[in-house]
């Protein structure tokens, strides 16, 4: 076994010599260091290096969202099947959740989305490298599988295509690759989307497997999301109880709805001190701020309850947590290193106002009741005023001691000033 | 009076390897070599002819901006070799030594009633005076400058660096000759920093402002110390000598001769018995590397600790300002699915499937492989975990990177040296040359500003 893994690393070395300086090295690269982390060693600087790279990095969130992405391919299914026969009585995991029927509407379903997501976003990637000529990074790897999560099920494959290749090029490459980006790439891929085909991305009919395929016929079927009943004042209608939203047995983007998985997830990345702890905390104050904010004005009875927001603004603050996507915004995608604010200090005003922003577009939007994309696509583009004004801050710090600097001449100077008041 | 120093954020590199607090004699070495690399800045402009014979301390070139400012040979013996890169720049210079030693003598300086300008013509002209650094711009201090403050770091936290404590053992005489001198140097004060439970000489000097420091890397290095004792602003010049340096500055001021000798740290994990050793500056390594063995023969020998030294070789010489030399294993390997296997035999400033947190004391041998490839700056706060100074690391690098000179300055590269971003560089995900970054923004700076 070992003799043969060593012929293939030396067999590889050897092609990747061959392909140096060529135009396809990055792509063979790209290969090559999946397999092997490249034989490389420092030259001069820190002769070290710690254990990480991107590769483990962006493999650490890959890992975190691996439960997210399994569930949502039984919840394809268990969405799809209880809105057909309606919700099981006596829900059991076992016999109503996990079953081959609900996993294998995921694979027909779900496993395409991500299949797509990452063939047409990493063959642009390729592309791209190839044609720069620089090495093929890592930050699609992510974009990648997050994409499939945050679309609503019935999403048609060549839409997502078209809205990846538009995401890659445009939310990225443009602006240099990973690294160099302003917006989230895979939000890009979602907004996209949403202004592109509104049809396909909102309503009653598109979380839920077939149900635009058998909207009008005799055996049409719904899956209203509960932001969608609460935004119709129909809140009293709406079957779910606040565990299933927890746990995440509710319609809604193929893996946004598992809060207790996002929420493990969440605190691995923070105990792989990958992500950022202070943008998921910071936004989670803000959302309960907001919510807090809307709930009082219904306690004060400043709206009716025949106002439009009626629904939305009396759902209890904390529940804004469990639905929607805002759980997995907050943990997956606000904590983008690259789109988010990149100062601790900064971090905590970034993430408020995503939560605060996520909850208020929520509420007020007349069109969809969810703002989690907007209000991170939104910060992303103010990330940089934010750590602009953090680090005058630092730099105000320095002006000011600068005030009380001991700049002493130089000895020459000095003696040059000597000079002077002689000869005057 | 002294002010405890307690710092937080870094992180200790733990080696195997470290030096074993016994001395030996390292073996005269036939040749020996000035690096000029390690004069940063300075233009030589030589004094002697090849071939020509020297003695210990006699001038070899000067600095072609100031002329005062000599630079000594550590040696007696014919000039060999001045070895010429492009544009005939002077890269290193090699002298073969005599059997019997000669060495130029000075009459020694009475301290007591030396003036300020006294001290610096003496020590200039004896050879001493490139020990003597500055900040800003991390260079050979310019002799006409007057510092706000000197600073003097007694307690070394790199990765397998001589112990100072040991090292200066008994130099007391010497270190308070050149404290006594640099005082005179600057109407401030001269801090000196030592390790909160250090056994250091340093400690037990007069006219010091001490300092006593706690904490993991890099709590030792100078420039985290005068960034927590008295920051750097703009204008403001301080001077750093490295503890070790203040021995041969002191013993040219108390006999008049240079003594190019120095207790130097051979460490690191290729080492078979890794100790401490008595040579000179610019002693070939062979000359005591292989007195103590090495236990693999594809290894690198570091001139310096393995965050800040320069790459060398066995037939490579003692730098300039060198206390240690870490020989460690070459990583020019591949490693199959390096990037998403649990690693518990690296050191990592995160738990991404990798468990160096599991065991903080525990020591490790790392090569030179920089497990992965560059990229583009994409994580944040991990260099902030790993960085003392109210300095935004990552927002300096980028301004380095775009030299942008405004930003630089307000930003803090007063205050750094490359030294102070080895440990970003350690953590660093992307793989960015940080220390070089810094190293060329420094280089912009003086040349525009400086």
């Amino acid at each position: 076994m070992s003799d043969k893994r060593l012929t293939l690393k030396k067999r590889l070395h050897i092609i990747k010599h061959h392909f140096r300086g060529k135009k396809m090295a990055p792509a063979f690269n790209a290969f090559h260091t999946f397999l092997f982390t490249p034989d490389e060693t420092t030259h001069n600087g820190s002769h070290v290096r710690a254990a990480d790279d991107l590769k483990r990095t962006m493999n650490t969130v890959i890992m975190a969202l691996v439960p997210v992405l399994v569930f949502s391919m039984f919840n394809a299914g268990y969405q799809h099947y209880s809105a057909i026969n309606g919700f099981p009585q006596n829900f059991s995991l076992m016999d109503d959740f996990l079953t081959w029927d609900n996993f294998w509407i995921g694979i027909i379903k779900v496993l395409p989305l991500l299949v797509v997501s990452y063939g047409v976003g990493l063959l642009v990637e390729f592309i791209f490298a190839v044609i720069k000529g620089h090495e093929v990074e890592e930050g699609y790897l992510v974009t990648g599988m997050l994409v499939p999560l945050i679309v609503p099920i019935d999403t048609p494959l060549w839409m997502l295509a078209v809205a990846v290749v538009f995401g890659v090029v445009i939310g990225k490459e443009v602006f240099g690759g990973t690294g160099m980006n302003i917006l989230n790439p895979a939000l890009t891929i979602r907004a996209f989307l949403f202004f592109a085909y509104p049809t396909w991305m909102s309503g009653d009919k598109v979380w839920v497997y077939q149900a635009v395929e058998r909207a009008g016929g005799p055996d049409a079927i719904s899956g209203e999301t509960i932001l969608g009943y609460l935004a119709q004042n129909k809140g009293a209608e709406m079957s779910y109880s606040v565990s299933d939203m927890f746990f995440g047995f509710i319609p809604g983007s193929v893996g946004e709805t598992p809060t207790f998985l996002i929420l493990l997830g969440g605190l691995f990345l923070i105990f792989s001190k990958i992500a950022s702890w202070r943008i998921m905390l910071s936004a989670v104050i803000g959302s309960l701020v907001m919510g807090l904010i809307f709930n009082g004005v219904v306690d004060q009875g400043w709206i009716g309850e025949t106002s439009k927001f009626y629904g939305l603004m009396s759902f209890p603050f904390w529940q804004h947590l469990i639905v929607g996507g805002l759980a997995f915004g907050i943990v997956y995608m606000a904590t983008d290193p690259v789109t988010g604010a990149q100062t601790n200090r900064g971090k905590w005003f970034y993430g408020f106002f995503i939560g605060f922003l996520s909850v208020m577009i929520r509420v007020f939007n007349p069109a969809y009741p969810e703002g989690v994309f907007l209000a991170i696509l939104l910060m992303n583009v103010f990330a940089p005023t934010i750590d602009h004004y953090v680090v005058r801050g630092n730099i105000k710090r320095r002006m000011k001691r600068l005030k009380n600097a001991t700049i002493l001449p130089k000895d020459s100077e000095g003696k040059a000033n000597e000079l002077q008041a002689e000869t005057v | 009076m002294s002010k405890d120093i307690r710092i937080k954020k870094g992180l200790n590199i733990n080696l195997v390897g470290a030096a074993e607090q016994t001395t030996s004699k390292a073996v005269l070495s036939n040749v020996y070599a000035i690096n000029l690399n390690d004069f940063h800045g300075i233009t030589p402009k030589m004094l002697v002819k090849q071939g020509a014979e020297v003695k210990v301390g006699e001038p070899l070139f000067y600095n072609k901006n100031r002329e005062d400012m000599m630079f000594v040979s550590p040696v007696s013996g014919e000039l060999i070799e001045i070895n010429r890169g492009a544009r005939r720049r002077i890269l290193s210079l090699k002298i073969l030594a005599d059997k019997e030693q000669a060495e130029v003598s000075h009459s020694p300086l009475e301290l007591g009633k030396a003036s300020k300008d006294e001290v610096k013509a003496y020590l200039l002209k004896g050879g001493a005076w490139p020990f003597i650094k500055q900040r800003p711009y991390d260079i050979i201090a310019d002799p006409d400058a007057t510092p706000k403050a000197v600073f003097i770091s007694g307690y070394a936290t790199a990765p397998l660096a001589a112990d100072l404590d040991y090292v200066l053992k008994g130099r007391e005489k010497e270190l308070q000759a050149a404290i006594t001198a640099l005082g005179k140097l600057t109407p401030g004060k001269v801090h000196v920093s030592v390790g909160a439970s250090s056994n250091s000489p340093l400690a037990g000097l007069s006219g010091i402002e001490l300092h006593k420091v706690s904490g993991p890397h890099p709590a030792g290095l100078v420039g985290t110390q005068i960034n927590k004792i008295d920051p750097i602003n703009k204008g403001e010049v301080v001077w750093t000598v490295a503890a070790q340096d203040l021995v041969v500055i002191g013993e040219l001021l108390l006999t008049g001769r240079f003594n190019p000798e120095r207790v130097v740290a051979l460490a690191g994990s290729c080492v078979k018995a890794p100790k401490y050793y008595t040579t000179k500056i610019g002693a070939e390594i062979s000359t005591f590397l292989y007195a103590s063995g090495v236990t693999n023969n594809h290894f690198r020998v570091i001139n310096g600790d393995v965050l800040t030294g320069s790459k060398s070789r066995p037939d490579g010489h003692l730098g300039f300002y060198n206390n240690t030399v870490s020989v460690i294993p070459e990583g020019d390997d591949y490693e199959l699915f390096g990037w998403n296997k649990p690693i518990f035999n690296k050191i990592s400033a995160t738990r991404a499937l990798t468990f160096s947190w599991l065991q903080p004391n525990k020591k490790y041998d790392l090569n030179t492989n920089t497990n992965g490839e560059h990229r583009a700056f994409v994580v944040t706060g991990m260099y902030e975990k790993v960085f003392p100074m109210d300095i935004y690391p990552m927002q300096l690098l980028k301004a380095c990177m775009v030299k942008d000179l405004d930003e630089m300055e307000q930003l803090g590269l007063y205050e750094v040296a490359p030294e102070d971003f080895a440990l970003t560089e350690f953590v660093c995900v992307s793989k960015q040359p940080h220390q070089q970054i810094i190293r060329e923004g420094l280089d912009l700076l003086y040349k525009e500003i400086g």
